[in-house]
This record gives C-alpha cells, sequence and structure tokens, in this order.
C-alpha cells in the first residue's frame, strides 16, 4: 500500500533533537533482570535521541521513544497508539518508551479523547510516522554500507543487509538518517504482515500503576503549591454573601477568595478545605428557575404533549400509514441525570504569573482548557502550557474545562500556584450531567406484521437532539417521523461516555422487542427482515452499513446459541455508534425459582483490532458501565440540589454485580474504528429484553431496581 | 495540631498534623506518598485502602490519631521492586483500565489473601466486592486474585 505523507505537516515536523551523547548502552526495564545493569531513563534517552517526526525520537543506543498526544483516560491509547507507530517502523517493542506529549497544537491534530474517536482519526497518521522513519532509517543503511535500499530489510529494531552480511541496529543510522529527507510516498506494510498490531500488548503505564508511582493529575505537587477547594452554587442560585469566619479559623487554612458564585477556601494542605468547607456560611438566592426532580416529570408530560418540536426525520407519510395500521404499538421510556463519576475526582494545578500560565492535569481536551484560560485572562493561547498527566477515568467530564478555569481563577487571586481538588460531593453535585430524557415511540403493523410506520419524539433536559435520526432502525421502514424536544434546564449536562445513544439505543431496542411481541415475529427475526429491507430497498438517508449489522447481528445469534434452549430466556441488542457495530445477548436461567442474569455474550465489528486486550477491556467495561447504570445508578434533585452526594446513596456497580461476558470481534477487513463507547450503549436493552422473557416484566425507566414492575422479580445474578 | 510517630512502610515519620487528620491525607500531602488514592472519602468505594497492621484499612476514615504504634503499608511499600505476587498478577492478567482504583485493589486483595491464601471464587468476589472500579476491570481483578492464589 503506497501513501502520500504530505497531508498533514503537523505529524511531520521536526523538533530541535540534541546531539548523539556516544556510545551508552542501555537496557530498559522490561528485558531487564538484574538491578545492578545499567538502566537509562527515558530522560536520558530523550537527551541523546533524536526526532524523526512528531511522534518518533530514537536514541543513538537503540532506544525508541514514542509520543503518545492523546490524554490517556483507560481507554489504552497510550498503549495502541505506540503499538501503530511501533509496527511500521519495525521496532523492538522491549525497546520502545512511551511518553505522554503535551499540548502541542503545532506538532498534533486532533489532541483529545471523546466520540471515541482517536484511533480513527489517527491510524494512517501514526503508520506514516512509523513509515517514514523506517524509510530514512533504511536510506541511511543504504549509503553507509554502500547497497541498494531495496536488498535491505528490516526487523525488531535491526537493520540487515542479506548479500553482505551487514547488520546494525536503528541507533547507528540515526545521525545520517535524520539529515535525510522524509519521502512524499512510503510503502504501508501488508495487514497480514503486522507482528505488534493485534496481538495482546501490556499497559505501558502498568508497572508505574501497581507500584503506586505518581502519574494522576492529583498526585501532582510542586514547592509553594497551595490546596484549594471550592464551594459552588446549586443549579439556578447565585450567590448573594458569604460568611466565611467559621473557615478561615480551621488551622491550615492560609485564605478565602470569591469569584462568581464560588468560593474557594485555600490552605497548605487537602484535609484542612475538607473541614472548612463545611463551616461556610454562604447565602444563595435565585438566578432563573430552580428545579425539582419533580418539575422535570411534570415538564416531560407536558412537552411530550405540546412542545414545540424539531423535525429531524421524515420519510413517506406517517399519518395515512398509521391510519391505515392494523395494529399500532406505543411505549414510552425514561431515563435520570447521572452523574460521571470517574474515580479520580475533578482536579488541577494552575499556576499564574503574569501574562502566563501554567497548567498541569487531567483533561480530555488540553487545547479547550488553554483556549477557555486565554480567555478568561485576556491573554493569547500560546502563553498557556498545559501538561496532561493519566486521568483517573473521564467518561465525558473532562471534555469540559470548567475545573481547570476555576484553578486559573484560584492561582490569580492568591498570586501562587495552585491545586484545586474537588470531593467527590462536588464532583456529584457540580453539574456537567449526562441529560434526562423522555423517548416516546409508535409502531404501525400491517395485517401481516410488518411494521410501516415509525415514529419517535425525545424530550431531553438540555439534551440538544435526542436522537440519532440517520441509526438503526430508520432506512428500514417506509414512513417515520423523528421529532425532539428541548427544555433549557438550570442543570448542566454534558456529553456523557456514548452520547444520547447511551440511553437512546436501551430505549429503542426494548422497544423493537415490544414490537416483535405484538407482530409475533422473533426479536433477531424482526431484526434481519428490517436490516434487508434496508439493504435491498433503503428509505432515505442510511447512517449505518446494513452489512456490518447483519454481520454482528448473525454472529450474536450463532454464538449466543439464540432460542436453542428453551431454559434459557435470552434477550437481543443490537448498535451501531461511533462507527462500530455491536450485538449483545443476555441469558437468564431460572435458578432455586429466581431469574438469574449469568452471561452476556457480546460480538463487536470495531474493524481490525490494534490491541485485543485493550479491545476485550473497552468491550466488558462498556457492558459493566451500561449495565451498572441501566440497573442501580439515579440522581435526583430537590431545588437545584442533588440529593445523592456520594456513592452511599448514587450506586455504582460492583463486582459481584456483573455476569459472565464473552467477547467476539468480527473480522470485517475494515481499518479500526472506536472502541471506547460502543460497546455500552446496546447492555441495557439486551438485558432488559432478557427479564421482559424471563418475567414478562417490561422495565421502561432506569434505573431498574427503582422500578415497581423490578421490585418482586428477585432478579440474581451470577458467574459462571 | 500535634505531633505523631507513623511506621510507614518501614520507615519512622514524624508528623504535624490535626488529630483527625485521616491517614490518606498524612500520607499523600505529608508523607508524599501519593500511590494511596481519594476518591469518596466515606469508606464506599476503597481506592484509598492501605494494610494498618497487614488488615485491608480504609485510609480515608481512619483519623491519624488512631495508628499509634501500628505499622501502616502503602502501595510504595507492597514489595521492593513491584513484584508482590499480587502486583506480579495484575501485570500478567493485565487489568487496569485507567488505573486509579487499582492499588486499592492491589492492597485489598494482598490482605485478603494473606488471611486466605486459597479462597474460592465466591470468596474472592466477596472480599473484592467492597473496591469500586468504574471502568469494569472486574472481570480482570477476580482472575489476577485467583493467579495471584495460585502462584503464592
Amino acid at each position: 500500500m503506497k501513501t502520500q505523507t504530505g497531508t498533514s505537516r503537523r505529524d511531520f515536523l521536526k523538533i530541535a533533537g540534541t546531539t548523539a551523547g556516544g556510545l551508552v548502552i542501555g537496557f530498559n526495564w522490561f528485558s531487564c533482570d538484574s538491578p545492578k545493569m545499567e538502566v537509562l531513563s527515558t530522560e536520558q534517552i530523550l537527551a541523546q535521541a533524536k526526532s524523526f517526526n512528531s511522534f518518533l525520537s530514537i536514541s543513538p543506543t537503540g532506544d525508541v521513544v514514542i509520543f503518545s498526544p492523546n490524554p490517556e483516560l483507560g481507554q489504552n491509547i497510550k498503549t495502541s497508539f505506540p503499538m501503530v507507530v511501533a509496527e511500521e517502523l519495525e521496532a523492538d517493542w522491549e525497546k520502545v518508551r512511551v511518553v505522554q506529549a503535551n499540548l502541542d497544537p503545532e506538532k498534533y491534530e486532533r489532541q483529545l479523547t471523546g466520540g471515541s474517536g482517536a484511533m480513527p482519526h489517527s491510524w494512517e497518521r501514526l503508520r506514516k510516522a512509523g513509515a517514514t522513519a523506517k524509510f530514512v532509517l533504511v536510506a541511511a543503511a543504504a549509503q553507509t554500507w554502500k547497497v541498494p535500499a531495496s536488498e535491505i530489510t528490516v526487523s525488531k529494531g535491526m537493520i540487515s543487509h542479506e548479500g553482505s552480511g551487514k547488520k546494525g541496529h536503528f541507533g547507528e543510522f540515526v545521525a545520517v538518517a535524520t539529515t535525510l529527507t522524509a519521502p512524499e510516498e512510503v510503502t504501508l506494510k501488508d495487514k497480514k504482515n503486522f507482528t505488534i498490531i493485534g496481538t495482546p500488548v501490556k499497559n505501558v503505564d502498568a508497572k508505574d500503576m501497581y507500584t503506586g508511582k505518581p502519574m494522576y493529575g492529583l498526585d501532582f505537587q510542586r514547592e509553594g503549591m497551595q490546596y484549594a477547594m471550592i464551594q459552588r452554587a446549586p443549579f439556578g442560585m447565585k450567590l448573594v454573601s458569604v460568611d466565611d469566619s467559621a473557615a478561615r479559623a480551621v488551622a491550615g487554612v492560609t485564605n478565602v477568595v470569591t469569584f462568581g458564585s464560588s468560593v474557594a477556601v485555600v490552605g497548605t494542605s487537602t484535609w484542612p478545605l475538607l473541614k472548612a468547607k463545611k463551616l461556610l456560611k454562604v447565602n444563595y438566592e435565585p438566578d432563573g428557575v430552580v428545579e425539582s426532580s419533580t418539575d422535570h416529570d411534570r415538564l416531560f408530560t407536558e412537552l411530550m404533549a405540546k412542545g414545540k418540536a424539531e423535525v429531524k426525520r421524515k420519510d413517506g407519510d406517517v399519518a395515512s400509514a398509521f391510519k391505515s395500521a392494523a395494529k399500532v404499538v406505543t411505549a414510552e421510556y425514561q431515563c435520570p441525570f447521572l452523574a460521571h463519576s470517574p474515580m479520580e475526582p475533578e482536579n488541577f494545578f494552575a499556576h499564574v504569573q503574569g501574562d502566563k500560565v501554567e497548567l498541569v492535569g487531567p483533561t480530555q481536551t488540553p487545547d479547550r482548557a488553554r483556549q477557555e484560560t486565554a480567555t478568561l485572562l485576556g491573554i493569547p493561547p500560546e502563553n498557556v502550557s498545559v501538561a496532561i498527566t493519566r486521568l483517573g477515568g473521564g467518561f465525558g467530564r473532562r471534555l469540559r474545562a470548567d475545573y481547570v478555569v476555576e484553578a486559573v481563577e484560584v492561582s490569580r487571586a492568591i498570586q501562587a500556584p495552585v491545586k484545586v481538588t474537588w470531593s467527590r460531593e462536588d464532583e456529584l453535585t457540580g453539574g456537567a450531567y449526562r441529560p434526562a430524557v423522555r423517548y416516546r415511540f409508535e409502531a404501525a403493523l400491517d395485517a401481516t406484521g410488518n411494521l410501516i410506520g415509525y415514529k419517535l419524539r425525545g424530550v431531553g433536559m438540555n439534551a440538544g437532539n435526542t436522537t440519532r435520526e440517520t441509526n438503526f432502525p430508520t432506512g428500514a421502514v417506509d414512513h417515520v417521523l423523528i421529532e425532539t424536544i428541548e427544555h433549557a434546564s438550570s442543570i448542566t449536562t454534558n456529553a456523557w461516555r456514548a452520547p444520547i445513544t447511551n440511553f437512546l439505543a436501551y430505549a429503542e431496542q426494548s422497544f423493537l422487542d415490544e414490537v416483535a411481541l405484538a407482530a409475533g415475529k422473533d426479536p433477531v427475526d424482526l431484526r434481519l427482515e428490517l436490516l434487508n429491507r434496508a439493504k435491498t430497498k433503503p428509505i432515505g438517508e442510511l447512517g449505518y452499513d446494513v452489512d456490518r449489522m447483519l454481520g454482528v447481528v448473525n454472529m450474536a445469534k450463532e454464538k449466543s446459541n439464540w432460542g436453542k434452549n428453551p431454559a434459557v430466556k435470552q434477550g437481543f441488542s443490537v448498535y451501531f455508534s461511533h462507527k462500530s457495530y455491536v450485538a449483545q445477548v443476555a441469558n437468564i436461567e431460572m435458578e432455586a425459582g429466581k431469574p438469574t442474569l449469568k452471561k452476556i455474550t457480546a460480538v463487536t465489528d470495531c474493524g481490525l483490532v490494534v490491541n485485543p486486550t485493550g479491545a476485550n477491556h473497552q468491550v466488558r467495561g462498556g457492558i459493566v458501565d451500561g449495565m451498572g447504570h441501566a440497573m442501580y445508578t439515579n440522581m435526583t434533585f430537590e431545588a437545584g440540589v442533588p440529593k445523592q452526594r456520594n456513592f452511599d446513596t448514587y450506586r455504582l456497580i460492583r463486582l459481584k454485580e456483573v455476569p459472565e461476558i464473552e467477547t467476539h470481534f468480527v473480522d470485517s477487513g475494515f481499518d479500526p474504528t472506536g472502541l471506547g463507547e460502543p460497546a455500552l450503549p446496546p447492555t441495557g436493552g439486551a438485558i432488559a429484553n432478557a427479564i421482559f422473557a424471563a418475567t414478562g416484566r417490561r422495565l421502561r425507566s432506569q434505573p431498574f431496581i427503582e422500578q415497581k414492575e423490578f421490585s418482586d422479580i428477585q432478579l440474581q445474578i451470577k458467574r459462571g | 495540631m500535634a505531633n505523631f510517630t507513623l511506621k510507614v512502610n518501614g520507615t519512622t515519620h514524624q508528623v504535624e498534623v490535626e488529630d483527625d487528620t485521616p491517614l490518606l491525607w498524612v500520607l499523600r500531602d505529608h508523607l508524599n506518598l501519593v500511590g494511596t488514592k481519594f476518591s469518596c472519602g466515606i469508606a464506599q468505594c476503597g481506592a484509598c485502602t492501605v494494610h494498618v497492621n497487614g488488615n485491608a484499612t480504609f485510609s480515608c476514615v481512619t483519623p491519624v490519631s488512631s495508628i499509634g504504634n501500628s505499622e501502616v503499608t502503602t502501595i510504595e511499600g507492597l514489595s521492593k521492586d513491584g513484584d508482590h505476587p499480587v502486583q506480579k498478577a495484575w501485570d500478567e492478567v493485565d487489568v487496569a483500565q485507567c488505573g486509579y482504583c487499582q492499588a486499592g485493589q492491589i492492597m485489598n486483595a494482598a490482605a485478603f489473601l494473606e488471611q486466605n491464601p486459597s479462597p474460592t471464587l465466591e470468596e474472592i468476589d466477596n472480599a473484592m466486592n467492597r473496591n469500586i472500579c468504574r471502568c469494569g476491570t472486574y472481570h480482570k481483578i477476580r482472575e489476577a486474585v485467583a493467579l495471584a492464589a495460585k502462584s503464592n
């Protein structure tokens, strides 16, 4: 495969490399079996390394440093990105060090984590970065040995010429290679020759994580740094006055500063701040509408009935289809607000010095942190540096920069470096939630059970478009109407892992089960019938690839032994989001007279699997996440204040509550697509459909444990 | 403020803090041992788990004044070279996603296996149920604890 390298100047911008430091023999800790051997630190390697491009430096010792630009929050990008570069470079993975790159828009495009988009965006760029470096290394060897480059082979960091018997490692050719010009065109490897991609490469940060090395934002410390925690206003309220005398009296508190409606307590360590914050006496007054959950329920009903709807899709003549229908199925589904609750609460380090700012911390969008800081202070963005730490989870929360800008505010006010830390209560009550949404589905069936009309109306609380109007089953139905209605709530919302689809998929896949029941069809057969219709006679715009969806449906049917064992009650679900396709089957069996969720089978088409370990992690983790929030988690409000303030009442799924998860991947031949999100959306539907199959109870609202229909079924969860 | 002498990872430390200061914040803010994590602060998630005289303990709700002469072990002191059987099993199974909860998971697992070297899967589930992993690495945690038990 030949490919142009000139697509992005940024990726190939060379950084200043220092000159070679001579013959230092390095052993990295992967291969080091004796503590007496000299182990070069990554810094020592970098000090002598030369830069080949934005992603890659190689030292004369043959050690390879690969820079991973995108924030790592558990999606394993810090391992999988370098794997792709190393593959095309033909590097020895044991000689690769990975460094998290700081924000640098000059060198990197799309330096963010969100939308499951990093790998699809960067796949070819990373390959070219490795391939062009290999090209110039080979050219340098050819020049040195005076042999044709075409006769040279490269494997595991060694460059060889069979004819002359010459052989040398990358490091020996770094000096010459970096004087050569990278080619306009390079040949990328045939996928069947991959030796690193497709293998279970271990997490590059494993050792540091398992020995407690500082690596997360909350671990960052700086000489002279102050600590701060912030009291924020309830939703729809603003600050009137604050009495901070009791807070200031706490030993270890050095200052209390107010900005906007926020009050920051500042001190020399964290514990005094946790105490002092509780002693603040802050008066608030309404600033707009103060909402409670009872208001949201009323608004859902009112707006669903007569809200101002925006039409997102209209195919055919829905009114006529419903008029002529032999049967109409209608159902409403609803989900609550949810917090992101990453295990590492929000935090950020900021140091404002004149018109320059240093930022360090966990962010999914370092450039947004930079831009919002620059805007706040009225300084050029390039005066703001952002160092990206490892993130203790994100789930979309750290796409926002609100908690970064707060740290900047505090640093400016106290004129000192500061780390702002959120408590768990701050995190759960601090907003930027997954929006609450209610959907109404209506299906028109003809006399033979064909789905002839489909209506979807979503009402969202700050949800934006609550629908995905080009997703299945659109394209398979002649008459379609899809509408969305927005309520501008004072409760703040934000993207949450698989935005919108994290609940829409559940609602839609449950409703399709209701349609299948009404039509007297097997739920999988109904989906296959619709997909075949979309394939042979698509209606309007199709947002998904029918064959790829059919691929996962058929494989899931086979792998789960769908419908083969009457003692196993099964629920099916399939969804396409973030460019990937996932089908899931949940199995419930009766044990000691109780329905017992035992297994979820997941079939994924995410194109080529870069790292099977990481891919399995994302599928299983997405399922556990989807299941946990469908089953257990609720967030409700009283007068603008969330009632669930910590993990005692905001219930997250635990180890004993997960069933066996069996994963399969379809080899579809496509380039890798996203996998941080796509496994989550189908899960709730698969479980709810299995619960219906086993008990006859249809769960139309989340979380399940708070629904009347769920209260007496005594669902157990067990692994084999 | 009061002076406390603490035995942490085999070393004696002096700190001057309020006596209600949780061990977690003494470790993190005063002794620069940040491997022990803050997450919920109310003994619900287990991210802050350390050993006090070998027992898995939520350091976020353990006042420094209650430690006395007890031996405290944190993730940094679990082994000299990161080669405790539980750490090795975690590496072998490649457990972590974001990794933030894993130090607490490892400390809980290590204390558990010390007391129950040959647990059943059910016993593993019961022991590890007190630690939350928001990424959902539960299958791998279970697998790693079982592996560590086997290799011990």
